[in-house]
């Protein structure tokens, strides 16, 4: 659906160096860096915002490099400050209609409204908004513009935890009935939650296009390893167990046992490698999860060494030099993990 | 024990003391001949100069030539406004130093400056001439004589306004299919509302007090500055007091309004 080929330019101190990524309709296209790596400067180019340096830019099958602003019908959301502050939020929504000239004004509006849930906020104005009413006002207004694309900076940065999780999951139920959207975002939690496809971004440049699994399982850089600190990434599903506060993740036959307050349904899990206890012996102790598993790999790390268990699933445990000695460890040898329920991460 | 809050040192609310006399006695400058107007023109005279159909016209055609001025020209300033606001271009310090000229040269310089551009002689003076337009000793004349002096004021409270206005939205109203005049007119105006209305009042209260410019291109009809000179040159002091006070107080209405305006808008 969009096509980027070979992107160039330099803003000020801002540098894109060929930008090459494509997303297909449908896609939830995450890119993911640190601030000040030129994110929005690369939305806003998509936009139509600023004019690319060099390269190509291809929308719904036509290239749009040099077509106006207003035909590429792309709508962009940014952090903060994207409402227009002089207008209701009525008004704020029914504004692209307007500038189409479309018909049935007030029907539009609603429709919009309601599948954002502010629909009983559409007298209000925007300074009286809460941060994630704000944001779902924005977003109502992409929708009455019609768009099929839309175009996220750093969209839930602003928000307090509760309005987060919920504008995730109001994002996801956008993009399930059929709206692309590339997103933009520092923080990998949201990469995590929300992405079918991650681009990591590092000094202008995608370093690393490929699913979340892929990339957060094989970083492809020391770089995206230290940033996004997590190898032991699943996708799965949570559920309750009777007569206990645990909760029980279900991924490729795995039941792993976590302290989450999410209920259920389908989850990500994350465990830090450094989290992961390696033995000889099964061990007693406070550890709800033990698995019996097989040394796949051994790579050494920054700090002492990568082990890669198998133990159905694969499982990256960080242990020290001295621990690997001191226990005897060799690729191909059987050996037992552990982790406690409550160092598992869960995100909706 | 803690010491109560002190809000000065001692040295200091010594300081403090001179300079609120010194700010004090810069205010009474200011307050002084003002209300020195209105204390001479007590006991009826100002009553008697509004009686006057002279005065009262004069007062009436400096309001008016310098509104009409003030909405003809802003048709000119504003979108040079937003383009100094918005655009960077070759020579653009030059052209923001062009727009600050009328406001330091002397305004009786300004006034033949205007003049000079006016006259039948030249050629604006005969393509107008040829259309039956004419602008020494009319009010057309008075109303550039007045621009001329008062179109910085609305020129750079408009360019503060729209540099104010967030570019941002400009382009989010771009991105959500408005063309570049739905959106200069639905969001950059409206959001630098504020100050271009403050720079219209700014500049129509300042084109109306213009003396010097006005009384060069045309000393009839009379504006109410020139009115103010002539009785003062011919009659005195006393002649010329009622006239001035009525004047400041229209002036001082304006005045106040502006300052509700920028605060309330």
């Amino acid at each position: 659906m969009l096509a980027i080929e070979d992107l160039s330019f330099r803003i000020g101190g801002f540098q894109l160096k060929n930008i090459r990524f494509s997303v297909e309709r449908g896609d939830y296209f995450v890119i993911l860096g640190a601030s000040g790596v030129g994110k929005t400067l690369l939305l806003e180019t998509i936009a139509g915002l600023r004019p690319p340096g060099s390269g190509r830019i291809h929308l719904r099958g036509r290239d749009i490099t040099m077509e106006r602003i207003q035909t590429r019908n792309l709508s962009i959301v940014y952090q903060d400050g994207g409402l227009f502050p002089h207008l209701s939020v009525h008004d704020n929504i029914a504004y692209p209609l307007k500038s189409r000239g479309s018909k049935e004004l007030d029907g539009k509006v609603n429709r919009a409204a309601s599948q954002t849930g502010i629909a009983d906020k559409l007298n209000r104005r925007p300074e009286s908004l809460s941060g994630g009413e704000y944001q779902r006002a924005t977003l109502a207004r992409c929708l009455a513009a019609d768009s099929d694309m839309f175009l996220l900076d750093e969209p839930l940065s602003s928000l307090d935890a509760k309005s987060k999780i919920e504008l995730r999951a109001l994002l996801r139920k956008l993009n399930r009935e059929g709206i692309t959207m590339v997103h933009v975002t520092h923080d990998y939690e949201e990469a995590v939650s929300l992405a079918t496809k991650i681009g990591i971004m590092e000094n202008g440049a995608l370093v690393h296009v490929a699913s979340p699994e892929e990339i957060f399982r094989h970083p492809k850089s020391e770089f995206i390893a230290s940033f996004v600190g997590i190898k032991n990434y699943f996708r799965g599903t949570v559920r309750a167990v009777t007569g206990s506060d645990l909760k029980e993740f279900c991924s490729n036959g795995i039941k792993i046992y976590c302290l989450t307050e999410i209920p259920e349904g389908e989850v990500f899990l994350m465990i830090g490698p450094g989290e992961i206890t390696v033995s000889n012996e099964a061990e007693a102790g406070s550890a709800r999860n033990r698995f019996k598993g097989v040394i796949r790999d051994m790579i050494p790390a920054r700090l002492g060494m990568d082990l890669i268990v198998d133990v159905g699933v694969e499982v990256v445990a960080t242990i020290s030099s001295d621990a690997r000695n001191s226990l005897d460890l060799e690729i191909g040898k059987e050996i037992w993990i552990s982790f406690k329920a409550s160092s598992c991460r869960i995100y909706a | 024990m803690t010491q109560p809050m002190i809000s000065f040192p001692r040295e200091q609310s010594a300081l403090g003391l001179v300079f609120a006399f010194l700010g004090g006695a810069l205010l009474l400058f200011i307050v002084a001949p003002i209300a020195g107007i209105y204390w001479d023109s007590m006991g009826g005279s100002m009553a008697e100069a509004l009686r006057s159909e002279e005065v009262r016209d004069s007062i009436w055609l400096s309001l008016w030539i310098s509104m009409a001025g003030t909405l003809l020209f802003s048709f000119l300033a504003v979108p040079l406004a937003y383009l100094l606001a918005r655009r960077s271009f070759p020579l653009k310090g030059i052209v923001n130093g062009i727009i600050d000229i009328p406001i330091i040269i002397p305004h009786s310089a300004a006034g033949i400056a205007v003049l000079g551009v006016l006259t039948r002689e030249s050629l604006a003076g005969r393509i107008a001439n040829a259309v039956g337009l004419r602008f020494v000793g009319s009010p057309a004349g008075i109303m550039v004589a007045m621009a001329f002096v008062s179109i910085p004021f609305l020129i750079n409270a408009a360019r503060d306004g729209f540099a104010a206005v967030p570019e941002r939205l400009e382009k989010i109203a771009l991105t959500l299919g408005a063309s570049p005049a739905r959106m200069f007119f639905t969001i950059s105006l409206p959001l630098a509302w504020r100050s271009v209305l403050s720079g219209l009042i700014l500049m129509w209260a300042r084109g109306m007090s213009e003396f010097g410019a006005v009384v060069i291109v045309a000393y009839n009809p009379k504006t109410a500055p020139v009115l103010i000179y002539e009785r003062f040159t011919s009659f005195g002091l006393k002649y010329s007091t009622p006239v001035a006070a009525l004047f400041v107080t229209v002036c001082l209405m304006i005045f106040v309004g502006l300052r509700i305006v920028k605060r309330k808008v």
